[in-house]
């Protein structure tokens, strides 16, 4: 729970546990409890599974249109320039804010950060009105005789509101990278004659290697799971067209084979990335030393401040002038209290109920790791990755086909983001299960404690810490969640995220600006933890 | 070992992947005996404690304490229900609880819990620390707070697994009493595993040796060092020279002299010539000659080159105090010797 990437969307490896624990026994209640996690999270992918193969010769003639070769073109198209964006800009960030000497770069460092706490379909509100015909931007360039912008939606849109939300990740892993790379490699290379950039690729970068495909992995995952971003846009990647499908058509054929689909091309990339890594060669954490700054040339400098200032213009004030605009010009508060409240009621739910399934889980996986707990614990990261709204949509014809009365009840919409985000709470557990030595343990069961009262009075309160992270995590992607809760939403049921959708589907950005702030400064309090934290380290 | 038998281990095998961790490993130990469970790292001393405590499932064999089978062929008690205490080489101790709660865990009664544990920390001397927690304590404090917690339940044995390893050496002496003294008040059955050889003799009624997940000899510590059974036993105990002879009885015939052995043999055997069983009385005309000295305090060790060119140690008091070049006469006293090619 050390590295900022954990408590961002990222599966982890962990670090190495104290010594390799020696299973004993599994308990069978842990088996129990494991399978309640497990089942609702691996059985909407088989019913969506046995949707697509039962509808047979439908599916297949989905699968190959020409409409379907579209979207595939166009979601990679986007995955790859965004993925290339956010790695170029956060490799940039990360390097002029942890190794450069340029003045105020820890303050940097948290500003280029900022845009994590806005959501994608927020930010694609933001920019569509501050480049449509009476924004924020046009209106500056008014000043130099421009009085309209050819409209921002579409592909750079999409990819511009995608890059700068995944920038940030590739940000903090970079910078967390950088903060152990010996900087002694910097100045050998330039001593041996590099210039300040032939010394980044040769000595650097390669270091990099590993953190960077960390990042580009989530970047990529991420664009190929958003929703909301491209469907503001109106860009036409597998996201959007599985709404239009899903709500468009009596038939959920379609849809589900494009879920489908999607799920293989998330799995291929994940499938890949592993490859990579089998063959990279991980750099070694070493003990921090004085870093010593890199010194750049004046003219650098400018440059460098200027980028900086330029990303986080755009990045993070713009939005916040814009939303801010709004909300002041509108002569009531537009906020519905209701979603609010709706917003925070499941989403508590949610981390409560994410942390007490995290503890069989980390449980197993720290403390009886054997083929079946990693088979398990895979499992739910691979959902993890998933992109919400074929996870939501498998849910559907889970709830539909076998839940009756269920569907588009409570129980189901917080099972599914109890199945979306567990990792994030089961890997916050396992960190903080890992620095545990098991002997504490023993200990309790050598004093007369069974396994089970044993993970109470010891386990739980040892890793709360942990726990607690995870759940809060949990609670904020929660509130943030949008496709999922479009799709399993009771009727009637409202949260600030869906709140957002439907005033910017409507056109009516103002009414979007109350619900988005209050986001926004929900998200930062974690946000603000995350930051100071990783530089007390 | 007429006494009662608290902890009976029989055919005891473990194995991690390839590695053999325990062979047929067999132990007894009676009631209110201090047992140090000795080998060097690696031999399985640590596996076979955990197998005792039931923090591992063995492969074969069987453990019984206090007559009940804990471990056997189709016998699983889990480990809260062995009554065994364990004290963990990095003590364990509850991070989140203060001294009277760690100490007073394994008291499920509330009502006897309180006493039970100012009884315990008063006998461990720690009655005024109760309310610290552990990150607030020294050491060797936290070593005594794990003992009283492991007393406390009053288990019918401890386990202490390399329960010194964590000290400083000037503490580890001190702690090392305290920790032998704890234990024979409370009339405590225990085992405890070490690498060190001094730290096993100088507190156990009784040593195991292992080696290679298997159980060489178990007898007094003045036992295990004069009587060891094989070679190997010898040398893993003490220093010594090693040389070939032939044993005729009481006595024993090698190239540098016959000398009076301590067990009686016959035959081919290997010699083994403990440093304290060689004496030297300064002699200027002496066949043999001090090369090196380690002077340590207590004692020397001398190095000696004998009239063939052969070395021996010998470990004599500091008076007279040698220096390279002197010339001595040697004598000896007991020797070991054991079938020859042996290990």
């Amino acid at each position: 729970m050390t590295e900022p990437v954990g408590l961002l969307e990222a599966p982890l490896e962990s670090a190495r546990p104290p010594r390799p624990p020696s299973p004993g026994r599994t308990p069978r209640f842990l088996w129990v409890a494991a399978a309640f996690v497990l089942v609702p999270v691996v059985a909407p992918l088989v019913v969506l599974a046995a949707k697509v193969v039962g509808a047979g010769g439908d599916a297949w003639s989905v699968a190959f249109s020409e409409r379907t070769g579209r979207l595939l073109v166009q979601t990679i198209g986007l995955t790859a320039a965004v993925t290339t964006g956010a790695l170029v800009i956060g490799t940039a960030t990360a390097w002029l804010t942890v190794r450069s000497d340029l003045k105020g770069r820890r303050v940097w460092s948290v500003l280029v950060a900022l845009p994590l706490v806005i959501p994608s379909y927020v930010l694609a509100l933001v920019l569509l009105s501050a480049f449509g015909n009476d924004g924020v931007v046009t209106g500056a360039l008014g000043f130099l005789g421009v009085d309209s912008l050819p409209s921002i939606a579409g592909s750079f849109g999409a990819w511009l509101a995608l890059v700068i939300t995944t920038y940030p990740f590739v940000h903090l892993i970079a910078s967390a990278a950088l903060r152990r790379i010996d900087p002694g490699l910097t100045d050998a290379a330039r001593s041996l004659g590099a210039s300040p950039l032939a010394a980044f690729r040769t000595a650097v970068l390669p270091q990099l290697r590993p953190a960077l495909a960390a990042g580009g992995l989530l970047a990529a995952l991420y664009t190929l799971s958003d929703f909301g971003a491209v469907s503001l846009m109106r860009f036409d990647a597998f996201t959007r067209a599985i709404y239009a499908q899903y709500q468009g058509r009596l038939d959920r054929t379609p849809a589900a084979v494009l879920a489908m689909i999607l799920i293989a091309l998330v799995l291929v990339i994940l499938m890949i990335e592993q490859r990579s890594r089998g063959k990279g060669r991980a750099y070694t954490p070493r003990p921090s030393r004085t870093p010593t700054q890199v010194t750049m040339r004046p003219a650098m400098r400018g440059l460098a401040t200027g980028f900086l200032g330029i990303v986080t213009l755009v990045g993070f004030v713009l939005p916040i002038v814009v939303l801010v605009g709004w909300l002041l010009r509108s002569d009531t508060v537009s906020l519905e209290w209701s979603a609010a409240f709706g917003s925070l009621w499941v989403s508590v739910a949610a981390a409560m109920l994410a942390m007490a399934a995290a503890i069989p889980v980390a449980v197993l996986v720290v403390r009886h790791r054997s083929r079946l707990s990693i088979a398990m614990d895979r499992a739910i990261h691979s959902v993890f990755a998933l992109p919400h709204i074929a996870v939501a949509l498998a849910m559907v014809f889970l709830a539909v086909n076998y839940l009756g009365p269920l569907y588009q009840g409570f129980a189901v919409l917080i099972i599914t983001y109890v199945a979306l985000f567990l990792p994030q709470a089961s890997g916050a557990a396992r960190g903080s299960l890992e620095q545990i030595d098991p002997s504490v343990e023993e200990a309790s069961r050598g004093l007369g404690r069974s396994a089970l009262a044993t993970i109470g009075v010891v386990t739980v309160p040892l890793m709360s810490k942990g726990l607690a992270a995870g759940g809060a995590l949990v609670f904020l992607t929660t509130m943030k969640e949008l496709p999922a809760t479009l799709l399993l939403r009771p009727t009637g049921f409202d949260t600030l995220a869906v709140d957002i959708w439907s005033a910017a589907s409507e056109g009516l950005f103002g009414l979007a600006a109350a619900p988005a702030l209050l986001l926004i400064v929900v998200s930062a309090v974690p946000m603000y933890l995350l930051v100071t934290r990783s530089y007390e380290r | 070992m007429n006494a009662e038998v608290v902890i009976s281990c029989a055919q005891l095998t473990k194995r991690f992947g390839e590695a053999v961790a325990l062979d047929n490993f067999d132990l007894e130990v009676a009631r209110g005996t201090i047992l140090g469970l000795l080998g060097p790292s690696g031999s399985g001393k640590t596996t076979a404690l955990r197998l005792i405590a039931g923090f591992d499932t063995p492969d074969g064999g069987s453990v019984s304490i206090s007559g009940r089978q804990v471990v056997g062929p189709g016998v699983w008690v889990p480990p809260e229900q062995r009554r065994v205490g364990m004290v963990f080489q990095d003590y364990a101790l509850f991070p989140h609880l203060d001294v009277a709660a760690n100490v007073g865990f394994g008291i499920p009664d509330k009502e006897l819990r309180g006493p039970r544990v100012s009884e315990i920390l008063d006998m461990v001397g720690l009655g005024d620390l109760s309310h610290r927690m552990p990150h607030e304590l020294s050491g060797g404090e936290q070593q005594r707070v794990a003992l009283a917690r492991a007393l406390a339940p009053k288990p019918d044995v401890i386990l202490l697994d390399e329960p010194f390893s964590n000290l400083d050496a000037p503490q580890r002496e001190r702690v090392r009493r305290e920790v032998r003294t704890i234990l024979v008040e409370a009339r405590a059955t225990a085992i405890f595993v070490t690498h060190d050889q001094e730290e096993a003799l100088s507190i156990s009624d009784q040593v195991a040796i292992m080696r290679r997940g298997r159980v060489l000899q178990t007898a007094s510590p003045d036992e295990v060092y004069h009587r060891p059974v094989d070679c190997w036993v010898a040398r893993f105990l003490g220093e010594g020279e090693t040389m070939p002879g032939v044993a005729a009885g009481a006595t024993v015939e090698t190239v540098i002299g016959t000398f009076k052995l301590a067990e009686p043999a016959d035959g081919e055997v290997e010699v083994i010539i403990r440093p304290e069983a060689v004496r030297l009385i300064a002699d200027p005309r002496g066949l043999s000659r001090v090369v090196e000295r380690e002077f340590y305090g207590h004692d020397q060790l001398v190095t000696l080159e004998l009239p063939d060119g052969r070395q021996l140690l010998s470990r004599t008091p500091t008076t007279p105090l040698f220096t390279p070049g002197d010339r001595v006469t040697v004598e000896v006293d007991e020797v070991l010797a054991f079938e020859a090619h042996e290990h």
